[in-house]
């Protein structure tokens, strides 16, 4: 599996990067989902820009209540950072259910969310966490809301000649917990349906639900209509139950080899059931 | 396009095609047959080799993305002829059948082991899960890193 022949430039800053992007290079970052296409063909660009090695966009820095990840920080740096896990434990515990330990080490956070697999697992934590991201080219420099990012499958509102250039993300306020729940796909590990859930608590109720699904349609989204359900609530397990049963209503649920559309709906209540259940647990 | 890549301790200059991908480079232009090609689709890890101390698919990765890194292949772990403690412990424990995917699976185990010095065996596990052996069900394997986590520090 040799893929076909390609200019590749390894720039040793960001401007120069974005240079090259603008005149129709593409971006390799961690290549985790790149190389495997580039191998069978399925991409085949002429120039590749290689951003792994720009120091610049490797960070995780805190500023103002806000976190920001720089998008070629890798997801074994992610699920391992000690300020992510202890201000937003729910994007760590992403990342550590992404692959393999050999995957983590290579991938980048902005290479997946780049990609928009409408199977990858962060898009499920950025929904939840109502993620913003900011994307930088030649020209450009704006900030994207992740719920008018992922357009479609493998289809996002970046421009060509744009890359994410970091990811921000909220520093969790007391009383909130958080979990991700999914359904490994055996061999590649990715997620068949994947449910970030965060709960907050506020004087005994449920002040906040934020529900991000992943896997079960080609656009990540947050299941709305279940966050209401249940903030208000106590949080017991009926009103856990009922709220679930919401997530994939009137959702257009992918369907292939691995599995049904009806299948993935249901995968899709019970983790969100489980999702929500450990939320709440670690709201304590 | 010329990269300088230090392997094993080892340093090498070579002017490869940038679409070389780094399992290639080591097998065919250093010789380093020790790493294998399994799956070649980034799933099965018997290409696992260590860059600048992270393990990673050598399959998944062009050569000239290691221009200026250090690379580890199970070629290296052995030093005055003395097996390095993971790989005495695959050989004590039987932690293998064919041999396949023991390249692979030991540059993993030795990722766990840098990274968790006494794992439990969920952690062995988990640390495992980019690598796939066809023949032990796994069970020698475990308790080989269990044994080589045991071995340490004596």
């Amino acid at each position: 599996m040799i893929p076909q022949k390609f200019e590749y430039t390894a720039p040793k800053t960001l401007d120069e990067a974005l240079l090259l992007l603008a005149a129709g290079a593409k971006p390799l970052a961690g290549g985790m989902s790149l190389i495997p296409m580039m191998k069978l063909r399925l991409a085949a660009p002429e120039h590749l820009v290689d951003l792994g090695k720009l120091k610049d966009l490797n960070y995780i820095r805190e500023t103002d209540g806000t976190l920001h990840i720089g998008a070629t920080t890798t997801h074994a740096e992610i699920e391992s950072s000690p300020i992510l896990r202890k201000k937003c434990p729910l994007l760590a515990e992403t990342a550590a259910a992404i692959g393999d330990v050999q995957v983590r080490n290579m991938g980048t956070i902005g290479g997946s969310v780049a990609h928009a697999d409408p199977a990858a697992d962060y898009p499920a934590a950025l929904q939840a966490l109502e993620a913003k991201l900011a994307l930088k080219g030649a020209k450009s420099d704006r900030i994207v809301a992740a719920a008018d990012f992922f357009v479609d499958a493998f289809t996002t509102a970046l421009q060509p000649n744009e890359i994410i250039r970091e990811v921000i993300v909220p520093v969790e306020a007391a009383g909130t917990g958080t979990s991700y729940q999914k359904m490994f796909h055996p061999a590649s590990g990715f997620a068949i349906v994947g449910i970030a859930a965060r709960v907050r608590k506020k004087a005994g109720n449920i002040a906040l639900v934020r529900i991000g699904v992943t896997g079960l349609s080609n656009r990540p989204y947050r299941a709305a209509t279940a966050e209401k359900a249940l903030e208000g609530k106590l949080g017991s397990a009926t009103e856990i139950q009922n709220a679930a049963a919401l997530v994939a209503k009137g959702v257009d649920a992918n369907s292939d080899l691995h599995a049904s559309a009806e299948y993935r709906r249901h995968l899709a209540v019970v983790h969100a059931a489980r999702a929500l259940m450990t939320a709440l647990a670690r709201t304590a | 396009m010329k990269i300088r890549v230090t392997i094993n301790g080892k340093s090498y200059s070579h002017d490869v095609e940038p679409r070389l991908l780094l399992i290639h480079y080591l097998r065919e232009v250093v010789g380093l047959t020790g790493s294998h090609v399994g799956c070649e689709t980034s799933l099965c890890g018997a290409c696992t080799v260590e860059l600048n101390g992270k393990a990673v698919k050598s399959c998944t990765m062009f050569a000239v993305q290691a221009d200026g890194a250090s690379v580890v292949t199970v070629e290296g772990l052995a030093t005055d002829g003395k097996l390095h403690p993971v790989q005495e412990a695959f050989w004590n424990e039987h932690g293998l059948q064919c041999g396949f995917c023991t390249p692979g699976m030991i540059m993993a185990s030795k990722q766990i082991l840098d990274r968790t010095p006494k794992p439990t065996e969920e952690e062995i596990r988990h640390g495992l899960e980019g690598n796939v052996c066809r023949c032990t069900g796994y069970q020698h394997i475990v308790n080989a890193v269990k044994a080589a986590a045991a071995g340490a520090g004596k």
